[in-house]
């Protein structure tokens, strides 16, 4: 028993020194910009960057449209294929796990070659196209992510006992979907908006092909040219994907308990 | 009954090639509490669900209050129902939830403030009201959405084995409160159950399913004690069935065990020498031979099983085995198995199943 547990320890530490050996490197590399001491002109050089701020700003935004994109088509496809399609379950699952095998290199050349200039659809004849595009194809590289964490939180609830519930008391469609099912899957709706910010943050390929101003491609310029500054900026991106993630976990303490689940 | 609250006619539910529900037909009263009883799979639910609006009737219609709704919708249909699994909302509290109809309904704040006082006031929970679901046991989430249920005054009140998920005492008390509630508030009810005691405690009437069809709707006492078919006599009570030869159709004796057993006017149409199947309610049943009791039957006793204040009695007659129930009395000690025993009991409580 003791010697389990002691190797049990071993691969705890040599797991989390694999996991976290590389991003105190990184920290420390990123302190090192003023020669013999550690400081924090890295990151001042960084914040300071109006092409950071410029790049930042953009990627939110369309993280938060990606966001609101998503739920909109993930929350009430979800819902119904749970509350009247359950047959239909697999083939959506198939559809939404398509982002992770198609790498986002091939979905943005069909992007281009579909919704270029001269295409019946020209999203890319113009520069509010090009971002409505991006916010498109964003959604779909998070609809796995977006999908099951939706899916998992309407699992937790009796979707179609409730719904018949809200329309025995004379609830429509909206009413239902608003006052009932949504805010008893607010917190994996939650989830699944954080994973989308943090991909939508990072995400460089697809903003870059559509030639859009957004973080990923300014995070790649910055490490193809300066020496500290991208640890720096490697650590602020990992330091806003943790947030996201501790928000996740305080979150899910305020969800709506079941008589089941209790605590 | 002239002029029926309640009218299902005719109504049929099939689903692919699979009919759950035959041609169903049921007329109910104003005010009236009436049970769906029946085994899974008799379509009880089924049909409490076409009532609803949950699901559309192949074939047949359904009118509440002389207007038909057999093609509304549920929000339309100004029906409350209460289901296995409570269903309250999670996320509201408890006034948030009773009052949820009513908000729905447009009703002003201050008077869904009022109508929720005044539910939790009739199912005896007035302090639950800012307790979320999770926060409740069993019984009282049930009392919530029986509230919650008839917060809108619905003009029908539907109950799909609200009783099931709790434990033997809650749901004793609870069903006398449901049915006090019922009758102080005179709402039209139908409740499905597969538990016959309980069927048979509250119902004003009571319509016996089997393979989707009523196979007899009574009052509790003659669904009881008058069975119209074996299936309701099998399921309603505990039922002794033995095999009985027409000895003579004309003077209505039969033979049982070699003991001839007098069911005149009974026998409906059976010719001499036709077996019969013939039934007898425990309880109809006495050990030894009893003053007022005309038949008897000879037998040996094959099991004894003490139960506190009753000891039930299995005697081996023939090829059958009886059951019957005899009290305690201190001063006597129940009977030994092996022992020979004789049964008696009137004719007149023999039922004759065809």
């Amino acid at each position: 028993m003791k010697s389990g547990r002691f190797w049990a320890w071993v691969v705890f530490i040599v797991g989390a020194a694999y996991f976290f050996i590389p991003l105190l490197a990184t920290v420390e590399f990123s302190l090192r910009m003023r020669r013999g001491v550690h400081s924090f002109d890295a990151y001042q050089i960084v914040l300071g960057d109006p092409r950071f701020q410029a790049t930042f700003l953009y990627s939110v935004i369309a993280a938060v449209f990606t966001i609101i994109l998503g739920v909109l088509v993930v929350v009430p496809t979800a819902y119904w294929i749970r509350l009247r399609l359950p047959q239909l379950r697999p083939i959506v699952e198939f559809i939404t796990l398509l982002p992770l095998v198609i790498p986002a290199i091939v979905i943005v050349f069909g992007y281009i070659r579909m919704y270029g200039s001269n295409s019946p659809l020209p999203f890319l004849g113009s520069n509010m196209g090009a971002n409505a595009l991006l916010v498109i194809g964003y959604a779909t590289l998070a609809l796995p992510y977006m999908y099951r964490a939706v899916d998992t939180g309407l699992r937790t609830i009796d979707v179609r006992t409730l719904t018949e519930a809200a329309q025995i008391l004379g609830a429509g469609w909206g009413t239902i979907i608003g006052r009932v099912i949504l805010p008893n899957v607010l917190i994996a709706v939650l989830s699944g908006a954080f994973l989308t910010f943090a991909i939508v943050i990072g995400e460089f390929t697809m903003a870059s092909l559509l030639n859009r101003p957004a973080f990923g491609p300014y995070l790649q310029n910055i490490g193809a040219n300066r020496a500290y500054e991208p640890a720096a900026l490697a650590v602020i991106a990992f330091a806003i994907t943790w947030g996201c993630m501790s928000l996740i976990q305080i979150l899910s303490r305020f969800a709506p308990k079941s008589a089941n689940r209790p605590n | 009954m002239a002029d029926p609250f309640l009218s299902i006619q005719h109504v049929r539910k099939s689903f692919g090639a699979t009919t759950v529900v035959e041609d169903f037909n049921l007329d109910v009263e104003r005010g009236e509490f009436v049970s769906f009883l029946g085994p899974s799979g008799c379509g009880k639910t089924t049909v409490l669900r076409m009532v609803a609006g949950f699901e559309e009737p192949s074939a047949g219609t359904i009118v509440v209050g002389g207007k038909d709704i057999t093609k509304l919708r549920p929000n339309q249909r100004n029906v409350g129902m209460v289901f296995q699994a409570y269903a309250l909302f999670p996320n509201l509290t408890v006034a948030q939830n009773i009052g949820f109809g009513l908000k729905v309904a447009g009703m002003p704040r201050a008077d869904i403030d009022a109508r929720v006082t005044e539910m939790l006031g009739i199912i005896k929970l007035p302090q639950m009201a800012d307790r979320y679901p999770y926060q409740l046991s069993g019984g009282q989430q049930q009392r919530i959405a029986l509230a919650r249920a008839i917060a809108p005054k619905p003009k029908l009140l539907l109950l799909d084995e609200p009783l099931s998920a709790l434990d033997a005492k809650v749901r004793v008390s609870l069903r006398e409160e449901i049915r006090s509630i019922q009758k102080k508030l005179g709402i039209t009810t139908i409740f499905v159950t597969h538990d016959q005691e309980e069927a048979l405690s509250i119902s004003d009437r009571i319509a016996v399913m089997y393979g989707g069809k009523a196979e007899q709707v009574g009052t509790p006492f003659e669904i009881y004690n008058r069975p119209a078919t074996k299936f309701v006599a099998n399921f309603v009570g505990t039922l002794n069935v033995l095999e009985g030869t027409v000895t003579d159709a004309a003077a209505g004796t039969v033979r049982v065990n070699s003991e001839q057993v007098s069911l005149k006017g009974k026998l409906n149409g059976s010719k001499s020498g036709d077996t019969l199947s013939l039934a007898l309610r425990p309880e109809a049943i006495s050990l030894g031979r009893q003053p007022g009791r005309d038949s008897s039957l000879s037998g040996e006793i094959s099991e004894v099983h003490f139960l506190g204040s009753v000891i039930r009695v299995r005697v081996g007659i023939g090829g059958s085995t009886v059951s019957l129930d005899t009290f305690n009395s201190p001063a006597t000690p129940p009977p030994a198995v092996g022992e020979k025993a004789e049964i008696s009991f009137s004719s007149s409580d023999m039922l004759v199943l065809h």
